[in-house]
């Protein structure tokens, strides 16, 4: 979490090569800044580090099994391991950051937490948790997303959370990002915001990063177990903010032996108008706290995303993947709304199981790029897909 | 930038500063705004550009923002509507907006416009201090516009000093930790705040800015301070206007109290 440094690492200044930065009112500077210059002391520390270890391992479950899916392997025709985050506590990834980012909060002194969702899946780990050590809980979430995620919506009311709708834009994350930046700024000292990617300002980018980075620690060793080597050929991703992708690939961001293949939501299609593949559409901008690639007009007013996966449904990405994507460290793909819900139900016939439509994203994949059947590609399976069955019934098609 | 400078010069006139978004409510209204502040008494005005994403205000100008966006406003089309009317403009003018809508148009080109439009200085939340001091300043300078920079209930000591150092025209001091919008009254703990700041002898002069509406809460305000900035407060005169020019002048003679 903490002894690693890559190229690929941020730099003292929050900056990823041309991406990232700090770029937010003076409103909110004090908080940021508060955490930029306590939290890798915190993570260094011998004692946070033991309580994060073993809540992961006791309570979310971990490690996440590296499994092996030898149908899957057979249909495209090459080594697929699945790292099975969806088998986490609440069911996909996200719990790795917000059980991080509560013990901060703690640390830190703070006693109410706010967060952003999308999915869902961040809202119900950060309720989650906040649960877990007696923190009041106030998740934005956009009113399309509430109708489109309604069990998630109900797990973290159950939890005790407050779950507040953005109304503006196109009701979806980044308009519940924004909802949830305001609401900081009006509660500046007593409130930590929990960001569920690798997004905002420094440090949140490299702090989420760090904690999701233990997908990929596990990988190491359990590679070694199954194939005698610590490392893969291939991982795959999909990308939303980034944060799953992130965790993945951590440990390997400087072994160039491993193709990082990132899986963005094209939506209706590329060039349809309804699309969120950021590095197709997207420029250079600044959103949230960061300096990113970002969909956007020549004017510079963000473009509203479009995504069947309401966790992929963001304009821009990460400031860590802008610089993946600029030095060309990972490539960027993308699949629609269609080769995502096909690759959902290829994998739960051939494997029994139903994976979130953000995982479905990095599924599809597989169905387009060539792998030699030797090689051996971990495709992160950030979350599950009880959260979709709505989406799924919907769409039909099984 | 020297009109900003000399609006300073006599500091026992507290100023008045108002903000509209550009394009609002309808997308020719700018000029017309601009000329109606002027002749009601305003000291300066703040021209927003508007952005889709304003994270830093509250409802009010959130909306304003996107019926803006909606009528068609863009940054090149305000820059046009301020150079319109700039002859006729004798008080200052200020630019306000985010920063991705000015990075995309190019800052070079935007302060080189700036410049030419007549406009005086730019406010610019999301612009870090240490990015203007590496990047901009210089740049600014050149075209004669002053940074004006934020400062809240929160901001150390430290930092209000550095911002002053770096300031060449008035700090925006905002009156609470918030996003903008129109409150009633003004808190004990805001007015120590005040005093906080006025008792540290910068050298710019101070405008207090966030929950200013009218002729009371600006006359407490400028108690502590040189003048007050109001915003939200004139958009929902905008909103409810059905005389622009009239009721514009009506509203800034009640706060100012003439
Ligand atoms: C299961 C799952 N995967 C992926 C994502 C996308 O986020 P990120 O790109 O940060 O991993 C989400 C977001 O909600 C999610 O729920």
């Amino acid at each position: 979490m903490i002894d690693q440094n890559t190229d690929y690492n941020v730099a003292p200044n929050g900056f990823y090569g041309h991406f990232g930065g700090s770029y937010i009112p003076e409103m909110l500077y004090p908080n940021v800044e508060e955490l930029r210059q306590n939290y890798m002391e915190i993570l260094s520390d011998k004692s946070f580090q033991d309580s994060f270890y073993k809540l992961l391992k006791d309570y979310v479950g971990r490690p996440t099994p590296l499994y092996l899916a030898e149908r899957l392997s057979e249909r495209i025709g090459a080594k697929i391991y699945l790292k099975r985050e969806d088998l986490s506590h609440t069911g996909a990834h996200k719990i790795n950051n917000t059980i991080g980012q509560i013990l901060l909060a703690r640390r830190l002194g703070k006693t109410r937490i706010i967060a952003e969702t999308g999915a869902g899946q961040h809202g119900v780990a950060t309720a989650t948790v906040c649960a877990l050590m007696g923190m009041e809980c106030t998740v934005y979430m956009g009113s399309l997303d509430i109708s489109r995620q309604r069990p998630n919506v109900e797990r973290m009311k159950i939890l005790g959370a407050e779950v507040r709708a953005a109304e503006s834009g196109n009701k979806t994350l980044k308009d519940a990002t924004n909802e949830a930046m305001r609401h900081w700024i009006n509660n500046p000292v007593d409130t930590h915001y929990i960001i569920g990617s690798v997004v905002g300002p420094h440090p949140y980018p490299d702090m989420v990063a760090r904690f999701q980075s233990v997908i990929s620690e596990e990988m190491k060793w359990q590679l070694m177990e199954s194939e005698d080597r610590d490392y893969p050929d291939t991982i795959v991703a999909c990308l939303g903010g980034g944060s799953n992708a992130a965790g993945a690939f951590y440990h390997y961001f400087d072994d160039a032996r491993v193709k990082l293949i990132t899986v963005e939501a094209s939506g209706k299609g590329v060039d349809s108008g309804y699309s969120a593949a950021t590095t197709a559409l997207g420029k250079p901008g600044i959103l949230h706290g960061s300096k990113t690639l970002l969909m956007q007009t020549d004017d510079g007013q963000v473009v509203e995303p479009y995504s069947i996966s309401a966790g992929l449904d963001y304009p821009g990405i990460g400031p860590l993947h802008a610089h993946l994507h600029e030095s060309g460290r990972a490539s960027f793909h993308n699949v629609t709304d269609n080769e995502a819900m096909q690759a959902c139900i290829t994998l739960s016939r051939l494997e029994g199981i139903i994976p979130a439509i953000e995982s479905a994203h990095a599924l599809a994949i597989l169905e387009k790029l060539e792998f030699s059947k030797e090689e051996v590609v971990v495709v992160n399976l950030s979350g599950r897909g009880d959260k979709d069955l709505e989406t799924i019934i919907n769409w039909g098609g099984y | 930038m020297n009109k900003l400078l000399n609006a300073f010069e006599d500091r026992s006139e507290k100023l008045l500063s108002i903000y509209f978004s550009a394009g609002y409510p309808e997308l020719d209204d700018t000029g017309k705004i601009m000329m109606a502040l002027q002749a009601g008494g305003a000291d300066m005005i703040e021209v927003g550009i508007p952005f889709s994403d304003p994270v830093a205000d509250g409802p009010t100008i959130q909306n304003s923002n996107k019926i803006a966006l909606d009528n068609g406003i863009t940054l090149k089309k305000i820059l046009a509507q301020v150079a319109e009317v700039q002859k006729k403009i004798r008080i200052p003018v200020i630019l306000m907006g985010y920063l991705n809508p000015i990075y995309q148009y190019g800052m070079e080109k935007f302060c080189l416009y700036c410049q030419k439009a007549g406009v005086s200085g730019l406010i610019i939340p999301d612009l870090p201090v240490q990015e203007y001091k590496n990047e901009y300043e210089s740049l600014f300078q050149k075209h004669h516009l002053a940074n004006i920079f934020l400062i809240t209930p929160q901001t150390s000591e430290a930092r209000i000093r550095e911002i002053d150092r770096l300031s060449n025209s008035f700090i925006y001091m905002v009156s609470s930790a918030s996003t903008t919008g129109a409150r009633k009254g003004l808190s004990t703990d805001q007015i120590d705040y005040f005093k906080r700041v006025g008792g540290m002898n910068l050298k710019s002069p101070l405008m207090i800015g966030f929950g200013i509406s009218d002729h009371q809460s600006f006359t407490l305000a400028t108690k502590y301070a040189d003048g007050a900035i109001i915003g939200s407060a004139f958009i929902n005169v905008l909103k409810n206007s059905d005389n622009l020019e009239e009721n514009i002048v009506a509203y800034v003679r009640s706060v100012k109290g003439n």
